[in-house]
Parts: structure tokens; C-alpha cells; sequence
């Protein structure tokens, strides 16, 4: 009796999948302990943070995809609204209009559409399924883009770039063709001048200072400075847990958040660097399996983004860490505190674990 | 065979998909590949560069503060500078016992019990991890002391910092501001401009004024030393260096003699003062009395001397002339008159008989002028030279609320000037949406009445009346008030000279304005309600008086000046502009408990008027509170 309970419970869990995303939670503790100088509080939050979001990843699971499909379309038009309103209502925080108050709490819808994209595209793609053509992909161009400006504009260019990766790998898998990608990319680089000039001021700050990061060695290039001895002084096998000097001598900023990369770094050096790539890797691979094994268009694309979608953040916050991608608020995955990110990664994971296990009740 | 045919597709589909998810493979691998490679350039190749640069010795970045920016008037008197000076601060969180250290500083320093509570309410207001001033201005001999006494406190150190100083003390002080220490408010706004990295080792940042509205300018840019530190945290030596880049100089608009005059010419009396030259806004002199001494707040005020300066009735922190609002009186009326010609209300030779009352149709209210028995026959030339009540209770009337409205906004009555610092206050023009929204209640004929002689729901800044006297000079063209002349940069060396900002205007017909300021001119000549303007001078004078009652007066009382306790006496008002011909100065006074605007506010006025037209000083400085009595019979 209690054992058909418990399959009854795990049914939809993939336990490959879920065998590698607790590993890499339980480093997330152990870095977030340490960068925050030995508080059992912060990671007190985080495990509390984590529980809710399994338990959400654990309802998604439950959840067939045709019936996800349906939650694409409103889930969209509520996220798309959401983002107007913090357009015209918003309130600003750090220079950025990123919040919205909704009652007793606030909310940043930009999160909400992270997952809305992926589904969205996904939907509607498949709806055109049998006569997809050029149309098609310019329509889904423009659900993607309208988001993504709107987040532009707030601004928060490290939500919009994770956004826009999201919907391009929906159009990339469903077979966008090279020779549109190509002429898109040399849009793009013909209008990095343009772009630029849209940029603002701290953007702009950012993007100089990775090319040289002592020209701001007070303002942004000191987390990269920073950041980047950290890295450097941990070496081959690390300083040890608790024995990264430079983060706890307060070099470090964000240290707990976007920068625990360095912390991790700097106290488990090459060695730990390489193990977190691989657990990343591990997740990206089996991401990719169940997106090949899936059954509909649908949710081969939707898995087929979330997974790559979860690479760019890893590669983003790592890339930014030691100095080769510009500084944007984007968290390493999984590792870092904060309880937003990690209900998203897992409602996502949740998404994937859905699609590989309904497979068989699809099929037959 | 059509299911054959989907199941091809289907797998076509897939084999595509497949392809398209293998270059996503290789694409995660390539660009993981990167990040290794990078890992081991920082970990293993580079490692030893950085080891030596976390372990040994670290890299400190000292930010080095740059020198704030001037304060100058047009011709160049300083009025806010910078000097170098010792302080003993102290580090609360390396400090020990914090009372133990000051008790202990005070056997060899002078700890006044001002400092002491200074100290403590800094120490509130900070994180742990700051130093804080405990005493400012060391002469040599307390240095050397402390130097020698140093082993016994740890956490106290000297510093040679910079003090701003407001040499002026007073003068000017609500219009220049203050700077005080950065407190949590300010960090967060500036971590909202983005602005932190200019302002790491920056103590102090503008609170009030032009020091407030142009810090952007007068902060400059902070430079910093990457210097190389010994395991004690010591500069071992510098590696690389900016040096800072000094904030811009502000010249500003106001003469400073011309505002020493002014701010004079009040003696006791409360009551502000704008002068601005009317086709280019520049503010000329901006008093609001009393005033306070800036100094006072640089490191965060004394409690004794906050006390002292918050609890005053005479609220000497209120910034009257931006923020005072005081029903403008008779000084409405050359506006109405003016409003009655263009609108075609009203004719100059127009005529009315006044009986020292107005009513409307079909009521019998009396609105009463302020001469029992009324002035006569009144026409538009009268009524602005005797200041006539009935003759704009009439116009009034007959203009209606809409037009009031929308031809005296045209003056900046009801909206903000847009002076360049922070504060302002935007008055009441009083209009039939603002009345249902503010009271729920429709628009009533008396309202315009009162509105008509500036009272009723009418409220102006001193500044406001300024901006529309000016307005009027300059025939109708509003040129935008403006505290600071021109910027000098640094970095470049260049001035920028603060660009005109016509904030619109239509001129009015030339005859009409002539009718007016005719009129004005009688006003400040014998005969008129401010005969002591203009009476002698050499130049002419386009003046109004007013009053603005303080306490209402009941229906069936007269109000007697003497009677009534000095607060509640009513304010004195006065606006002008000179040469009456070619306007280069217009100007608005308000003396609080000044009783008329002739009497006290008139003598500021003439003093003023002599020093910028004429270069005069005048020979004694103050009107008196006698000088006042003297011209009771001399009414509004």
C-alpha cells in the first residue's frame, strides 16, 4: 500500500535528471555557507527555498504536456501585460524598473516570462506544424522580440539576453534556416552601432570595462578585478572550504549572489571548476535525451530550449565571473542564493520531467 | 500508404531535430571549452600571478576625493570654498569601548560636550565600520599631542581632510544650501543613479540649494591609487593612479552686495526677497529672513544648535522665498488690470463710482474696500494708484473665473518658476476643476470676487511674484528664474554659460502695458500707495503695494494695526520693476507682520532699487519697527 503510494509519488520523476540537480544543490549550500561567512541562516532560507521549489517541479511533473500547451497562450498575454504594467507603473529599484507591486507583494513579471517564451513559441510552432514556413517564424520572431524589448527597456539587458536565448533556441530547433540566421547576424552586427547608442550609460560602462577592466578599477571593474584573483590565487586544487581570502576579506561583492562563482573558485579551485561542469554538463545531456526521445514537436522544442536555455545561464554567470563576458545580473544556476531563480530552473526541470514521463502514456 | 507517408515525415522531422539539437551539443561543449581554458589560465598558468597578488600582498584601491567645486557670485566673491584642515576621527568597530576612548582623548584634547553629542548622533545615523569625526580643526599643538599619546587608542587616527566653508556665513544660505555627510537616503540614491564608485571616500554630499541641485557638477570625479599593501594593510607602494579631476565652479547668478543690501534693508523683520533681471532670469538676490549659518550643518549639526534653529518661531529653516506662501494681495492687481484691457473687459477711461462696496446681482453681501466711503470716481489708472478694492471686484466679475485663470497663468501664478534647486512649492491659481476637486464644490461668484484683490483662495511664493513682476516687465516674454550663471569645468577649463530658457509667452499690446506701468510708475510718486519708492530717485519706478492678512476679519470689524499682537499683524507686500522705461531689475518683498506694503516693505524696496541702479549704499540700514508706525495713516 505505502510502497504504490510512494511510485505513485515518483512516478513522473526523473530520477537521472534529479540524481544530478541534488548534487549540484547541495555545492549551492555548501558555496552559499561559506560566501556568507558562515551563515546557517542564509542557508536556512535557501533549503526552504529549494523544498518549495521541488515541490512546485514535483506538481509540474504531474502535469501532461498537451496540458502545459494550454498554458502557454494565457500564460503569455498575463506575462506580456505584467511587463507593460511595470513599463507604466513599475517601481524603481537600483535605476531599474524591473518591479511591480501587486497587492501586499511585488512581482518581476520578467521572471514569469522566462518560462512563458519557451512554451509559447513552442505552442505556437507547433500549431503550424504542417505548413511551417518563413511566416510562421517571422510571427514567433515577433512574440519573442516584443517581450524581450520591454525587458530591454526596464533595463535589464542579463534577463533580456537569457529571454531572447530562450525563444532563438525554440526557432533554432525547429529548423530556422541557417541562411536567415546568417543574414540576422550580420543585421546584428551591422547595428552594434545603433545598439550602442541605445545602451545606457552603465551598460556601455560594462561592456568597455571587460576589454579593460582597471580603466573602472572603483565601479564595475572592480568585480572583475576582483573576481578574477579570486578565480586565479584558488589554483589547480583550491584554498580550501572556508579559506578563500579575498572573500572573506569583503574584496568580493555579491558574493552570495551573481559572484559565488568566485567564492567557489577561489575555495575548490580548477578541480572544483571542472566537477561543477560537468554536473552542468550532465543535466544538459540528459536534457537533451528526453528532447530527443520526446514525442510532439511541442515538447521537443520546449525541452530542447529549457535545457540550452539552463546552459547560458551557467555559461553567462561563469563567463562573466572570470572576466570574459561583460558584467549582467545573472545568477550561476542552481548555486547561487536567491529563491526566484531556483523556482524557475526547477519549474523548468519540472516541464522536462513531464515530457519523460508521459511519454509512454502518449504513445500508447 | 498516407500513414506510411506521416511516418516518414515524422521521422524526417526527427532526424532534423536530432541534428539540430547535436549542433546545440557541440555549441555547449565549445563554448564550456572556452570557460576551461580560461580556468586553467587563471588557475594554473596565471595562478602564481594571482596567488601573489591575494596572499602576500594584497592590491588596496584607495579612492583619492577630488576637490568640490566653487561657489562664486556673478563677480566672483567667493561664497563657498574648501580648506585644509586635521580631524581626529574615530572607528567605532576597531574602537574598544567607545566611551572609554573619548574620555580618554579628552585628557589631551579638547572634547567639548558639543562634540560628544554630535559624535553620538552620528554614530546613530552610520555602519560600524566608518570613521567618524569626533573633533574638527586641530590646531598644531593637538596633533602633535595626539601623535604622541597614538599607541593608546586604537581606531583613532588624524586626518588631513578638506572642510567646505560658507565664508558668508548667512548670507545667501537658503539659496546656496549646505552640504552634510552622506547619509543612508543619499547611498541609496546614489546607488540608484549608479553613482557609487564616484562617491567611494566621499563624506559629504549637497543637501539643500545649489549645493543640493548641482552636486553632479561640484562633486567632480574621484581618483583613485591601486596601491600594493603589506599583511599590516600599510601602502607599500603605488602601482597605478588617477588622480581626481576637481568639481566645476558655479558662478552664480546673485550679487553678493546687492543680496548683503537686501537682507539688511530687512533688519528684524521676517520676509523674503527675489530680484530678478527680467530678461534673463537671472535671480539677482533671493533672502529669505532670517537665514541660518550653513557651517553649522557641514558635519551634522550640534543638538544645541538644531534646537536652537527648529524650534525658533521665527523659522529661520523655512525658505520663505521658495517655499512661503502668502496670498499675493493688492500686488494682483496691475495683472488684472492688464487682464481687463487685452480681454476687452475694460476700457482705460472705464469708470466706476465707488461707494466703498461691492455686491453682486440679487445679493446683498457687501464686499467692502479697505477705505470707507470708497475712493470716488475710479477709472483703470486710479484703481491701480490707490490700490481700489471695488474697482476689481467689478472686473473680476465681469472677467470671470476661466479667463482669471488662464490669463494670469500666463504670469507663472499656480506652477512651479523651475529655479534650479529643489523645494519649490507651486502656489494656488485657484480654478473651477481645482475647487471640485480640492473641496467637492462647485465654482461660486463670490470666489471670483476675492480672487479678483488676490486673496480668497490665491497663495504665491515670494519667488512666484518675482517671476510675474518680472514677466510683466519684460512685456509678457517669461524667461525662466535661475540661480547659477555659468559652470566652469576643470577638467576642460571651458565655461558654460547657463543657456536663456523662455518658457513662453506671447507679448502683450505694447498701448496696454502702457496703461499699466504708467500707473505703476504713480504708484511709488507722491500721491500713491508707495510714495517713498519712487519720491527723489533719479529712475523710475513701476510698483505695487499689498497686503496679506494673517487673520481673517469679521464681516462687521475694522482691523486696527495696533491692536492686534505683532504675529498676527498683516504681511507687507511690494512688487517692482526699474527703470520703468528699461526694466533691468524686477523684484518682489514680503515683510511678515509688516503691516502695509508701502510702509516697510516700499523702504527695502527704494534701497535696493538705489544700490543695483545706482551703485548707493544706503546710509542707514535698517527700517525700524517705528519707521513702520510712523505711516500707519499710509494704507494699503
Amino acid at each position: 500500500m505505502i510502497r504504490r503510494l510512494w511510485l505513485r509519488f515518483v512516478q513522473h520523476i526523473d530520477v537521472p535528471l534529479l540524481a544530478v540537480l541534488l548534487p549540484l544543490m547541495l555545492a549551492g549550500l555548501a558555496a552559499i555557507y561559506s560566501a556568507s561567512g558562515q551563515d546557517l541562516g542564509m542557508v536556512m532560507r535557501q533549503m526552504v527555498n529549494m523544498s518549495v521549489a521541488l515541490l512546485l517541479m514535483w506538481a509540474v511533473a504531474n502535469v501532461p504536456p498537451q496540458h502545459l500547451a494550454r498554458f502557454a497562450l494565457p500564460m503569455y498575454l498575463l506575462g506580456l501585460l505584467l511587463l507593460v504594467g511595470v513599463a507604466l507603473f513599475g517601481e524603481v529599484s537600483h535605476g531599474a524598473r524591473r518591479w511591480l507591486h501587486v497587492g501586499v507583494t511585488r512581482i518581476q513579471p520578467s521572471e514569469l516570462m522566462k518560462l512563458a517564451i519557451p512554451l509559447m513559441l513552442a505552442w505556437f510552432l507547433e500549431r503550424r506544424e504542417k505548413t511551417l514556413n518563413l511566416k510562421d517564424f517571422a510571427t514567433a520572431a515577433l512574440m519573442l522580440l516584443l517581450p524581450v524589448g520591454l525587458i530591454v527597456k526596464q533595463p535589464d539587458l542579463g534577463t533580456a539576453i537569457l529571454i531572447l536565448a530562450s525563444g532563438f533556441y525554440v526557432l533554432f530547433l525547429a529548423g530556422l534556416s541557417w541562411r536567415i540566421m546568417l543574414a540576422l547576424f550580420l543585421a546584428g552586427v551591422a547595428s552594434a552601432p545603433v545598439l550602442w547608442s541605445v545602451l545606457h550609460d552603465y551598460q556601455r560602462q560594462r561592456i568597455l570595462t571587460l576589454f579593460d577592466p582597471t580603466q573602472d578599477p572603483l565601479g564595475s571593474g572592480y568585480h572583475i578585478i576582483q573576481s578574477t584573483i579570486a578565480l586565479g590565487s584558488g589554483g589547480s586544487f583550491g584554498k580550501g572550504w572556508f579559506k578563500g581570502s579575498q572573500a572573506h576579506l569583503d574584496f568580493l561583492p555579491e558574493r552570495t549572489t551573481d559572484f559565488i562563482f568566485a567564492v567557489y573558485g577561489e575555495e575548490f579551485g580548477l578541480l572544483g571548476n571542472l566537477l561543477l561542469l560537468v554536473l552542468y554538463l550532465l543535466v544538459i545531456g540528459r536534457g537533451m535525451i528526453i528532447a530527443i526521445k520526446a514525442p510532439t514537436l511541442f515538447s521537443r522544442l520546449l525541452a530542447g530550449s529549457i535545457t540550452l536555455t539552463f546552459f547560458t545561464y551557467a555559461f553567462v554567470n561563469m563567463g562573466m565571473v572570470s572576466g570574459i563576458l561583460p558584467v549582467v545580473g545573472v545568477p550561476l544556476p542552481l548555486i547561487s542564493y536567491g529563491g526566484t531563480s531556483v523556482v524557475t530552473l526547477l519549474l523548468g526541470f519540472g516541464m522536462l520531467m513531464s515530457i519523460n514521463t508521459h511519454r509512454k502514456l502518449v504513445q500508447t | 500508404m498516407n500513414q506510411r507517408t506521416e511516418l516518414k515525415n515524422h521521422q524526417q522531422e526527427l532526424y532534423y531535430f536530432s541534428i539540430r539539437l547535436a549542433i546545440g551539443g557541440v555549441f555547449v561543449l565549445v563554448l564550456f571549452g572556452f570557460l576551461v581554458a580560461r580556468f586553467v589560465y587563471l588557475q594554473v598558468v596565471e595562478h602564481e600571478h594571482y596567488e601573489t597578488l591575494a596572499e602576500n600582498n594584497r592590491i588596496s584601491i584607495i579612492p583619492v576625493v577630488p576637490n568640490r567645486g566653487l561657489i562664486l557670485d556673478r563677480n566672483g566673491v567667493i561664497l563657498a570654498h574648501n580648506y585644509s584642515a586635521y580631524t581626529l576621527e574615530i572607528t567605532p568597530s576597531k574602537a574598544g569601548v567607545l566611551e572609554e576612548t573619548i574620555n580618554g582623548l579628552a585628557e589631551i584634547i579638547d572634547i567639548a560636550p558639543r562634540d560628544r553629542k554630535r559624535f553620538k548622533k552620528l554614530l546613530e545615523e552610520s555602519r560600524n565600520f566608518e570613521s567618524l569625526p569626533i573633533r574638527s580643526r586641530l590646531n598644531d599643538v593637538e596633533v602633535a599631542k595626539f601623535a604622541a599619546n597614538r599607541f593608546r587608542f586604537p581606531g583613532v587616527e588624524i586626518k588631513a581632510r578638506l572642510f567646505r566653508h560658507y565664508p558668508k556665513a548667512e548670507l545667501a544660505s537658503h539659496a546656496i544650501g549646505h552640504i552634510g555627510r552622506i547619509n543612508d537616503a543619499d547611498l541609496e540614491a546614489l546607488e540608484e543613479n549608479d553613482d557609487m564608485a564616484n562617491y567611494k571616500g566621499s563624506d559629504h554630499i549637497g543637501k539643500l540649494g545649489v549645493e543640493q541641485k548641482y552636486e553632479k557638477h561640484l562633486h567632480g570625479e574621484t581618483g583613485f591609487q591601486q596601491v600594493e599593501t603589506d599583511a599590516g594593510g600599510r601602502a607599500v607602494r603605488v602601482l597605478s593612479q588617477r588622480p581626481p579631476i576637481s568639481g566645476s565652479d558655479l558662478y552664480l547668478t546673485l550679487d553678493s552686495r546687492l543680496q548683503d543690501v537686501a537682507e539688511k534693508a530687512f533688519g528684524q523683520f521676517r520676509g523674503a526677497l527675489v530680484a530678478i533681471e527680467p530678461k534673463t532670469g537671472e535671480v539677482l538676490a533671493f533672502v529669505s529672513k532670517p537665514g541660518f549659518d550653513p557651517n553649522l550643518f557641514i558635519d551634522g549639526i550640534d543638538p544645541v544648535n538644531w534646537d536652537a534653529l527648529n524650534n525658533s518661531p521665527d523659522k529661520p529653516l523655512n525658505n520663505r522665498a521658495l517655499r512661503g506662501q502668502y496670498p499675493p494681495g493688492s500686488t494682483f492687481k496691475p495683472f488684472m488690470a492688464l487682464a481687463g484691457l487685452e480681454l476687452g473687459k475694460r476700457s482705460p477711461s472705464y469708470t466706476i463710482s465707488d461707494p466703498g462696496y461691492f455686491t453682486l446681482p440679487g445679493n446683498s453681501h457687501r464686499y467692502r474696500d479697505w477705505k470707507v466711503g470708497g475712493h470716488g470716481s475710479v477709472d483703470l489708472h486710479k484703481s491701480i494708484v490707490i490700490s481700489c478694492d471695488t474697482y476689481y471686484y467689478g472686473l473680476a466679475n465681469d472677467l470671470g473665473p476661466d479667463n482669471i485663470f488662464n490669463f494670469i497663468g500666463r504670469f507663472g501664478f499656480g506652477k512651479k518658476t523651475g529655479i534650479d534647486i529643489e523645494g519649490e512649492v507651486s502656489g494656488l491659481l485657484p480654478s473651477r476643476e481645482w475647487k471640485m476637486k480640492r473641496y467637492k464644490q462647485k465654482w461660486y461668484a463670490g470666489d471670483t470676487i476675492s480672487v479678483g484683490i488676490g486673496q480668497g483662495y490665491n497663495l504665491a511664493t515670494p519667488l512666484q511674484l518675482a517671476y510675474a513682476t518680472a514677466i510683466l516687465a519684460n512685456k509678457g516674454v517669461a524667461v525662466q528664474p535661475h540661480l547659477v550663471r555659468s559652470i566652469l569645468d576643470n577638467k576642460t577649463g571651458q565655461t558654460a554659460t547657463m543657456p536663456l530658457r523662455i518658457a513662453g509667452g506671447q507679448p502683450f499690446k505694447e498701448e496696454n502695458l502702457e496703461r499699466v506701468r504708467l500707473a505703476m510708475i504713480d504708484v511709488t510718486l507722491p500721491g500713491g500707495t508707495a510714495s517713498r519708492v519712487g519720491g527723489g530717485a533719479p529712475y523710475l519706478v513701476a510698483g505695487k503695494t499689498g497686503t496679506a492678512q494673517v487673520i481673517a476679519i469679521k464681516q462687521n470689524e475694522k482691523y486696527v494695526e495696533s491692536r492686534v499682537a505683532e504675529r498676527h499683524r498683516d504681511h507687507a507686500l511690494f512688487i517692482a520693476y526699474a527703470p520703468a522705461d528699461d526694466p533691468k531689475i524686477a523684484l518682489a518683498i514680503i515683510v511678515e507682520n509688516g503691516g502695509h506694503g508701502g510702509s516697510t516693505a516700499g523702504p527695502v524696496a527704494r534701497q535696493i532699487l538705489d544700490y543695483y541702479l545706482l551703485g548707493k549704499l544706503p546710509k542707514e540700514v535698517a527700517v525700524t519697527e517705528e519707521d513702520a508706525a510712523v505711516e500707519e495713516s499710509d494704507h494699503d
